[in-house]
């Protein structure tokens, strides 16, 4: 039985620390089977392969646990060369071509073919000379193999991002002991035509007797190609079944699928909020963020809303804050409480009584080697020019009301520090959070943006976080708009969520709608139009 | 069509601008200057020799991604401590200068491994680390030469050391009693030649009975193409006058001239006739009649009486030419190894190189390794022209010259070839012997020419360090602006 797979990994767990990033995992891959790998971000996908690949994150965070069998014999890879020469291969979502290189140059590096000459034959093996026609006749090969009709003597960075995606295909099927091929994510840069193309090249290359490992958020495409499918959440496993035995809306179902903690309670919710009027009004939005692109997005947010935007990592809701704050180009219009945002002057935004809090909380949000009372009021201070005194001509500081003003944040947010004065680069992820938030109120805004608010913090300062932004609202009337990754966060306090996918509006959801409209709206990518 | 056509021109001009500049500061200083060929050719031939084989050791960094190697000052520095040894022994010549390089080259291995190693924990900056690392091996250099030398080691030698004793004075001579000037330049041709015919034939001999033995195809015509023609030459020189000719170690450039041009005609004529009569391939052989047709311009060119009586005076020093011409090939020969694919995969991506199961760290540190012996030789080669040692000055400048000529012959950070070497190394020297003639000429003063030689030195290394970083910035801009165009097409 034991060889009927040609990779086995059983019960594999991995920490980082403390946390436990992966528990339990199994995968059994067939030869020549297309298997589909699924879940949201952070569901340990990535570290899976890690582990399968032999990364040095792996070990130099203290290994695994577990067994993984290629071919009946159990492996332990220390470095991803190893996995290398027992056949595994990788097609890059973010390609590893080298653009100054021609097809066949990139297709046989690291193992380009030689004739030994004399002075290989007395200094060894590395000085013999290249072997180019050979090189040129297999690189030909294995592009024939994929059915690539692409000019093997281009230079890489000549061609159309599509086509590369394929010389990466072809630098792994030209490994000749090539027995499984992970496929990462391999659409997500591809336009739609190209990305039929790449699953029916999957599809020969299964046919061949290579197996693959898909790893992709398109459930779609996994109807069309995949043979089998698991899923993970959270770092566990889910669910393995074949794809003939199940449908779109189940695996979406099990992808999302957890128990939500509401934390507001429904009587809580203001009262007509269908009918109050529009706080935003965003409009044709298109932001230029790399990596997460928006591509044209309309959205009506009621005043006094909570507001949610969630979506896969890389879909372009990260644009859409980031884009109305003015740090990324953006065009399109964004009206708020009736006058529009000039996103081409940075700080607009904030002068029309919008406060944000960066999910970069270390890079945007903060001045790490500033002091806590300065991180809260600085914002205010200039834009506001509150806190400041009048000296003659100058204004300054007015340190006595930042140093009252920075207390009663401490206290409201529960900030653990050693007093106003600490430098919030010494705090940890959750207070240097609270400090943030604590900074977007001291503007006393009507419409907060919070951006991946609990990116990074532990658990007791999510709850008060969540809690505080509920309150805001409850108490002031406050407008939020809530980005996140998490969508049981945006379940647990927001009014509606929109899901973006793909740059553009999937869909806005209730936050009691099933976890398969949420699941589907997050990966049916190409419902409509396409990229 | 048209716009095409000149935006091409302007994109030349852009990517050779620093090589174009130079040009013509060197047309402008040769007038300015009010000299002959007969006084600039001689000198300029003179420090190509001196220097070239120190600019291409440059060559190999550059490929594997380390940028210009500004560590090139300790493969020199390690030079001149062989040399000190070399005289300290007494030995003389050729066999003296032999000796420097066995004593060099495990010395410079060392450095250049200690350098790759310093340099794989500095990726990124390697060109300020090396830069550091060169004034830091200057201190301990000094420390070496100053009072290690005579002050712990007693030495007893009174033309080396201070009359104290303790320290090295600060020139050493090779010319004279020491005999190590020269040795280099001054073997003949024709031992050259007996060294090709007879270690050739042993060379041959010895594949012959590799392949016999190990039953493999002899492939005996390969090697007869490379010994033919050296027999050929060889017993040539047993004719009196070829003889004599041979005999000496100085090629007029004027004889240079006129033997390559033979050489170009009768390799060009040999291959049409290969191509035409034995593959019978059909069209014009258009690289084998261009060869033709520049052989016979630059031998036209001798009969322009002003370059006749300029390349008759420039005498080269035919041994020197010959490790240049070897290094050239080398290089190029190296290039087109697994290992020199793999240095060109590292320069270009190390993370694409380190999952393609290349060793990255390694890689680099053989690249730095073998910059930094060659770059022992080169300054060998110099000095042994020059004559003198300058102990605490002849390594400081080395780098920074170098890595100016390289720079001026077109090459960036990223990118370098021979040719780009060997043309920078001739416009860099041009201007350095111009520009203090000329600075006379036109101020009175011939140390405003000095001092703009130098200016020139450095200015051009940042402009062409500001200019990678714009060219990049200007990449990055324009593949976006691509990826944008193929988003909005799709």
């Amino acid at each position: 039985m034991e060889d009927k797979y040609v990779l086995q990994m059983e019960n594999i767990s991995k920490k980082y620390g403390e946390t436990a990033v992966l528990k339990n995992v199994s995968l059994n891959v067939k030869p020549g089977e297309i298997y589909a790998l699924i879940g949201e971000n952070g569901a340990g996908k990535s570290t899976l392969m890690n582990i399968l690949f032999g990364m040095s994150v792996i070990h130099s965070t203290g290994g695994y646990d577990g067994k993984v069998t290629i071919d009946g014999q159990e492996v332990n890879f220390t470095s991803p060369n190893d996995a290398m020469k027992a056949g595994i291969g990788m097609v890059h979502q973010e390609f590893m071509l080298i653009p100054g290189f021609t097809v066949t140059e990139n297709i046989k590096v690291g193992r380009e073919l030689t004739k030994p000459g004399l002075a290989s034959k007395v200094f060894g093996k590395s000085l013999e000379r290249l072997d180019w026609e050979k090189m040129e006749g297999e690189a030909q090969e294995a592009l024939d193999a994929i059915g690539m009709d692409i000019d093997r003597h281009v230079k890489v960075a000549g061609l159309p991002v599509g086509y590369m995606q394929f010389v990466e295909i072809a630098r792994e099927i030209d490994k000749k002991n090539i027995k499984l091929l992970v496929f990462d994510e391999p659409t997500a840069v591809l336009t739609e035509s190209e990305a039929q193309r790449l699953l029916s090249v999957m599809k020969l290359i299964a046919a061949k007797g290579i197996a693959i490992i898909f790893i992709t958020h398109r459930l779609d495409e996994i109807m069309e190609v995949a043979d089998t499918m698991t899923i993970l959440r959270d770092g566990e496993w889910v669910e393995t079944k074949a794809i003939k035995d199940t449908d779109v809306v189940e695996i979406a179902q099990l992808m999302v699928g957890r128990k939500i903690e509401k934390l507001v309670d429904d009587d809580e919710k203001p009262e007509g909020l269908e009918s109050a009027p529009v706080a935003v009004e965003i409009r044709d939005f298109r932001v230029d963020m790399p990596g997460e692109k928006v591509k044209g997005v309309d959205l009506d947010i009621r005043q006094g809303e909570i507001f949610g935007i969630g979506g896969l990592a890389g879909q372009g809701k990260i644009g859409i804050p980031n884009g109305i704050m003015g740090l990324f180009p953006a065009t399109g219009t964004v009206t708020i409480f009736g006058s529009q945002i000039n996103f081409g002057k940075l700080g607009d935004a904030l002068h029309k009584e919008v406060a944000f809090v960066s999910e970069d909380r270390r890079g945007v949000g903060l001045l790490l080697d500033e002091s806590i009372e300065d991180n809260i009021v600085f914002n205010t201070m200039t834009v506001k020019k509150e806190f400041l005194k009048n000296y003659a001509f100058m204004k300054l500081k007015d340190g006595r009301r930042v140093r009252s003003h920075a207390q009663e944040m401490i206290n409201l947010f529960d900030i653990r520090c050693t007093g106003s004065l600490q430098k919030v680069g010494s705090l940890s992820g959750g207070n240097q959070q609270k400090v943030c938030l604590a900074g977007a109120l001291t503007l006393n805004p009507k419409l907060l943006i919070v951006s991946e608010p609990t990116r990074g913090i532990d658990i007791g300062a999510k709850k008060l976080i969540m809690e505080h932004l509920v309150k805001l609202r409850k108490e002031q009337g406050l407008t939020i708009i809530m980005v996140s990754s998490e969508l049981v966060e945006l379940r647990s306090i927001c009014d509606r969520i929109a899901i973006i996918s793909d740059g553009r509006l999937s869909k806005i959801l209730s936050p009691d709608a099933p976890d398969a409209d949420f699941g589907l709206a997050m990966s049916a990518v190409r419902t409509e139009g396409g990229a | 069509m048209n716009t095409k056509k000149k935006l091409n021109v302007r994109s030349l001009l852009r990517d050779n601008n620093v090589t174009i500049l130079f040009i013509v500061l060197c047309i402008g200083a040769y007038f300015a200057s009010g000299t002959t060929l007969n006084f600039l050719l001689p000198e300029l031939f003179t420090r190509i020799g001196r220097n070239t084989f120190m600019v291409l050791s440059l060559l190999i960094p550059v490929v594997a991604g380390l940028g210009l190697n500004f560590g090139i000052v300790i493969g020199a520095a390690s030079a001149q401590i062989a040399i000190f040894l070399v005289l300290l022994m007494g030995v003389k010549g050729l066999p003296g200068l032999l000796l420097c390089v066995v004593i060099c080259t495990p010395l410079a291995i060392f450095f250049g491994y200690l350098i790759g190693r310093l340099f794989n924990s500095m990726k990124g900056t390697e060109m300020i680390g090396g830069l550091v690392a060169g004034y830091f091996s200057d201190g301990l250099y000094q420390l070496l030469f100053l009072f290690v030398l005579g002050g712990i080691i007693p030495i007893a030698n009174k033309t080396l050391m201070i009359s104290t004793g303790v320290g090295v004075k600060n020139t050493m001579k090779l010319g004279d009693k020491a005999g190590l000037k020269y040795a280099l330049d001054n073997i003949p041709m024709i031992n050259i030649l007996d060294v090709l015919f007879w270690g050739g034939l042993v060379a041959s001999a010895l594949i012959l009975l590799y392949r016999l033995l190990k039953k493999q195809p002899l492939g005996i015509g390969r090697i007869l193409k490379f010994f033919v023609p050296v027999a050929a030459v060889y017993a040539l020189s047993f004719i009196p006058v070829v003889g004599r000719f041979l005999g000496t170690n100085r090629l007029l450039l004027l004889n240079a001239i006129e033997l390559g041009a033979l050489v170009a005609v009768i390799v060009s004529v040999i291959k049409i006739i290969k191509m035409k009569a034995i593959d019978k391939k059909a069209g014009l052989p258009k690289k084998e009649i261009m060869g033709i047709v520049i052989a016979a311009l630059a031998y036209g060119a001798t009969y322009i009486p002003p370059l006749f009586s300029a390349f008759s005076v420039v005498k080269l020093p035919v041994m020197t030419y010959v490790c240049i011409a070897g290094l050239v090939i080398f290089t190029s020969w190296f290039l087109n190894t697994k290992l020199g694919q793999e240095m060109r995969t590292v320069g270009q991506n190390r993370a694409v190189a380190n999952s393609a199961g290349i060793n990255v760290d390694r890689v680099r540190i053989i690249a730095m390794i073998m910059s930094t012996v060659l770059a022992s030789y080169g300054q060998l080669i110099s000095l042994q022209n020059i004559g003198t040692v300058a102990t605490y000055g002849s390594h400081q400048q080395v780098g920074l010259y170098a890595i100016a000529a390289l720079l001026v012959g077109g090459a960036s950070v990223q990118q370098a070839n021979a040719k780009q070497a060997v043309l920078g190394v001739v416009l860099f020297h041009t201007l350095f012997i111009l520009s203090p003639v000329a600075g006379k000429q036109l101020l009175g003063n011939a140390m405003i020419g000095e001092y703009f030689r130098v200016f020139v030195a450095y200015g051009v290394i940042a402009l062409s360090l500001a200019m990678h970083a714009w060219s990049k910035l200007m990449k990055g801009k324009e593949a976006a602006a691509k990826a944008e165009a193929a988003e909005a097409k799709s």
